[in-house]
């Protein structure tokens, strides 16, 4: 069985390690908070301006004034902070951000990603993204791996206008977790059910295929 | 003390006009200049540049002076959340400028500070990149992106006094300190003008030497464009 959206983000959260600062994107991303190990120290950035973003407010309790990146409406845990525009692209740009969770709509099996354009129809904007891939050592890219009419999303070369070059390490889809190499995707591990074959098929770019794919373990 | 303090919008934006460009704080509708942008609407006034992160929704924040064609061109990093933005925009009715959000809010510090000019890897092999500058950095390629020049700066803060010192509120934070002092004259609207001599001066967001003007702001509505909450146990 392929992924729904929060397997996704349980099987990402497993990425998630003891003493990262986290940004998580918009969609299936912000998911991720919700699988987080709770004996591991976490604190989550959001680009807006808070670190150490909390879960959701009860009823009754929300503050315009405490968003995260997506607008909706957030607590802070103890030891959060607040701070402007500039310094929190500094974080980011300056490498303090040890993990970063985005969305895409195309990956390319060089790394490049393109998730803010679709030329005449759909100009949403990079957001803080072009900033994000372009600084950080280690993102993960959430996604599904075909679009609703079944083409693959990862290809061989972004047809979209990019977000960045050759940026992308590594990616957990619906179908499966792959890495990307010089040589192309490599295929670690594929979703519960899910054939090798399957991967291959909905799989455009390069592809290497390791003897052994193991089971994603959720 | 130097006093910033002005009675009411109107004096706030005296020397506004058709044509300027204008720096306008706030992530989505927090922390937005909202007596600014009303005072905006209501003076009529087009042929507007506006750098703000976003354009508001249909009918609030900077939706409200798209609605009446004010606005020329946008300079923003997500415009998403606006419909009637992305209407103008593909029907090239409206000039908009895409740039990744931490290049914008660095674009203003620079005004701020006095850079005329920096070096970033964001955007850099994307369009945002074309026919601009571009230099390598200890094996990374950078692009070369200018300071803002604006003609008016309007922010919004929680706290100020006539000095017009600031103190802003959790994320409403946000290009609020970044864009004071980063244009010709710098508007802060707050939610409570406080007497010269409260506010502590360690507590001090930004100092009133960046602020041209200050007033006290009202009937803030700070609306929550995605009110999102869980559920008691």
């Amino acid at each position: 069985m392929a992924l729904d959206k929060n397997q996704i983000a349980q099987r990402i959260a497993q990425e998630v390690k003891n003493g990262y600062y986290v940004n998580l994107g918009i969609g299936i991303p912000t998911l991720v908070a919700n699988y987080v190990r709770h004996d591991i120290e976490v604190e989550f950035q959001s680009e807006n301006g808070v670190l150490g973003m909390g879960p959701f407010p009860f009823e009754g309790e929300e503050d315009a004034d405490i968003i995260n990146a997506g607008k909706q409406t957030i607590t802070t845990l103890p030891g959060a902070s607040f701070f402007d525009s500039a310094t929190s692209f500094g974080m980011i740009r300056g490498q303090h951000v040890d993990l970063t969770i985005l969305g895409a709509m195309e990956v390319a099996d060089n790394g490049d990603i393109a998730n803010w354009k679709i030329p005449g129809k759909m100009v949403k904007g990079m957001g803080g993204a072009m900033d994000l891939v372009a600084s950080a050592e280690n993102i993960i890219v959430a996604m599904m791996h075909t679009n609703k009419a079944g083409k693959s999303k990862l290809l061989n070369t972004c047809s979209l206008p990019l977000t960045g070059v050759g940026c992308v390490k590594k990616i957990v889809t619906n179908l499966a977790v792959l890495e990307v190499t010089k040589d192309g995707f490599v295929l670690l591990e594929r979703a519960p059910g899910v054939s090798v074959e399957d991967i291959k098929n909905a799989t455009e770019g390069r592809l290497t295929i390791p003897d052994n794919v193991p089971e994603m373990n959720l | 003390m130097i006093t910033k303090k002005v009675d009411g919008v109107q004096n706030a934006l005296q020397g506004v006009k058709s044509g300027m460009t204008m720096m306008l704080g706030g992530f989505g509708l927090s922390g937005i200049p909202e007596n600014a942008i009303a005072e905006l609407v209501h003076l009529n006034i087009n042929e507007l540049t506006c750098i703000s992160n976003n354009a508001g929704v249909d009918d609030f924040g900077l939706g409200l002076l798209l609605q009446k064609r004010q606005i020329k061109k946008m300079i923003s990093s997500y415009v998403g959340e606006n419909a009637e933005f992305e209407r103008q925009m593909l029907s090239g009715e409206l000039d908009v400028e895409l740039i990744p959000q931490g290049t914008l809010a660095e674009r203003c510090r620079a005004a701020q500070g006095g850079f005329p000019a920096f070096y970033t890897p964001a955007g850099y092999g994307t369009e945002v990149a074309e026919g601009k500058e571009t230099r390598e950095f200890n094996g990374k390629m950078h692009v070369l992106e200018y300071a803002f020049d604006a003609d008016f700066a309007f922010v919004k803060a929680w706290k100020g006094d006539a000095a017009g010192n600031l103190i802003f509120k959790g994320t409403a934070r946000n290009f609020n300190p970044n864009m004071c002092g980063a244009a010709k004259i710098t508007v802060a609207e707050v939610e409570e003008l406080v007497p010269v001599g409260t506010l502590d001066p360690n507590q001090i967001h930004i100092p009133g030497i960046f602020v041209q003007r200050i007033f006290q702001g009202e009937h803030y509505e700070k609306r929550i464009e995605q009110r999102t909450v869980r559920q008691k146990h």
